[in-house]
């Protein structure tokens, strides 16, 4: 990929080394300023659990945890990235044991399309590292960052305040 | 995006020096970066401010607070200090945009984003903020979020900011660095009105970085509100917002701050309205009066008139909650 976009961008616009651990693997890339973090997890890493909604900073499927605090990857440039640790959907189950908060969207059924299900549970996560939401109206607003086209909002919720407590006794999972 | 240059530098005068009318800074990148993608920005170089030293809170020799240009909004809205000696501040962040955007986005760039306006968002239409000169389709089209105060022929927009209605409110001063060295700005001096160069937002120039915001001493724990009115329960921006605070010697009001999002290019700030309220006594017919006092000047456009009246309600309302049940100090 970089090579076609050498022949056809300016020398100046070189691609920069950058050294990320990435669900907990070390990873040194080469990656264009102008790459998105999505971008770069989605069409050069094949890790497509991190969804593009609407590319905006306003849908959250793209969520993803960035040294344990829950980001957009639409709106994130993959070279600023350097040095951080980055989580995705992928990288929360411990092998074949689920995250909590995988397993109680499971136990709720916590979707129904599952395309904004990624950021959902990323978001989550985020959310019970934070450790700020006390009760369901306070998850809800702290959810707002998520949106669900297919409107599972209260089985959304009813699954976060279910594996809070699971969440936060393990430490959280950056 | 169109394609641009990176760099990073390690200290402020690197960045300062490397800035030219054809770069921005990019911090948390949360407006800057949506700009970028429907190509109504397109810098040719940006300069990454993540690794300069501005990501912490300090306290001043006056007993006030520095806070750095990059500290995040979610961190600047959880701290102990913010919480305890600024709830307002707190309260105005938290009202803001969704978590995630909240723990990317940083508080200097915060004071520079960008209106909402959808002419302004929509490449395919004229705007005078966007394209100086080429017209505003918004003071003849669908105004319905627009301004209601301070507007010109030119521009109708408004500014999107909550954290920065509480940082007009509180008397913040903005601290920048230049090629020519530091300055300060009064944060009621730091946003424009439209006048005829609405594309100017602030009184910025292009080398110039904003390296912290100072709240002074008074944060009006005891008594302030935030209120803000929007098209849905949370995570839209604000029809009408009131940052509204009070010092009190039991009834009598002793200082007021009283300051309006969503209704203008800035924050929209009364200073006669404030100094009107110091002597008066709590009570709906004094709020109500400043709330008159405030808008007398109004001017609304075809689709926002319903601002004025709701202006009206959501300042009697914040001024009465900042007096009666106070801040959220804990």
């Amino acid at each position: 990929m970089s090579a076609t976009l050498s022949e056809a961008t300016p020398a100046s616009f070189v691609p920069h080394p950058i050294r990320l651990t990435l669900n907990g693997s070390v990873r040194e890339l080469q990656v264009l300023p102008w790459t998105t973090l999505l971008d770069l997890l989605r069409e050069q890493l094949d890790l497509v659990g991190s969804k593009k909604g609407c590319d905006h900073g306003q849908c959250g499927a793209c969520t993803v945890l960035r040294d344990g605090k829950r980001i957009n990857a639409c709106l994130t440039l993959a070279v600023m990235c350097d040095g951080a640790e980055l989580t995705t959907v992928e990288g929360l189950a411990d092998g074949d044991e689920l995250h909590p908060m995988q397993r109680a969207f499971i136990k709720h059924d916590a979707f129904q399309c599952g395309y904004c299900t990624p950021g959902q549970i990323c978001s989550a996560v985020g959310l019970a590292n934070e450790g700020r939401a006390q009760g369901s109206a306070e998850i809800s607003e702290l959810m707002s960052g998520n949106l669900c086209r297919c409107g599972a909002y209260n089985n959304i919720r009813d699954a976060i305040e279910d594996a809070l407590p699971l969440c936060q006794q393990t430490g959280g999972e950056s | 995006m169109n394609p641009f240059r990176y760099s990073k530098p390690d200290t402020l005068q690197a960045a300062v020096e490397l800035s030219s009318a054809n770069s921005r800074f990019i911090a948390g990148g949360t407006n800057l970066l949506d700009l970028m993608k429907e190509n109504l920005t397109r810098p040719e170089h940006l300069i990454d401010i993540t690794g300069l030293p501005l990501a912490d809170l300090s306290e001043t020799p006056s007993g006030g607070v520095m806070i750095g240009a990059l500290v995040s909004n979610a961190d600047l809205a959880w701290h102990p200090w913010i919480e305890r000696r600024y709830p307002l501040l707190s309260q105005a962040i938290l009202a803001g945009a969704s978590p995630q955007l909240r723990n990317m986005a940083s508080t200097g760039g915060n004071l520079l984003q960008r209106t909402r306006c959808y002419y302004f968002y929509d490449a395919s239409v004229p705007c005078n903020k966007r394209s100086p000169g080429s017209g505003c389709p918004a003071r003849s089209g669908l105004n319905r979020i627009h301004a209601i105060l301070g507007a010109s022929e030119q521009c109708v927009a408004t500014h999107p900011s909550d954290m920065c209605v509480a940082l007009a409110a509180l008397d913040a001063v903005v601290h920048v660095l230049g090629r020519g060295g530091p300055r300060t700005i009064e944060f009621a001096d730091f946003h424009r009105l439209p006048g005829d160069a609405p594309d100017r937002d602030n009184q910025l120039a292009d080398d110039e970085l904003i390296t912290y915001i100072e709240l002074p001493p008074a944060g009006f724990a005891e008594h302030s509100h935030y209120l803000k009115i929007r098209d849905r329960a949370s995570y839209a921006f604000a029809l009408v917002s009131v940052a509204a605070a009070l010092e009190l010697d039991g009834p009598v009001i002793r200082q007021a701050r009283l300051v309006l999002g969503g209704v203008a290019h800035k924050p929209w700030r009364d200073r006669a309205v404030e100094s009107w309220l110091v002597g008066q006594a709590v009570s709906r017919e004094t709020f109500t009066a400043a709330a008159d006092a405030l808008l007398q000047d109004a001017e609304p456009l075809a689709h926002n008139g319903f601002k004025v009246k709701l202006a009206r309600r959501a300042i009697v309302r914040a001024l009465s909650e900042a007096a009666l049940v106070g801040g959220t100090a804990r």
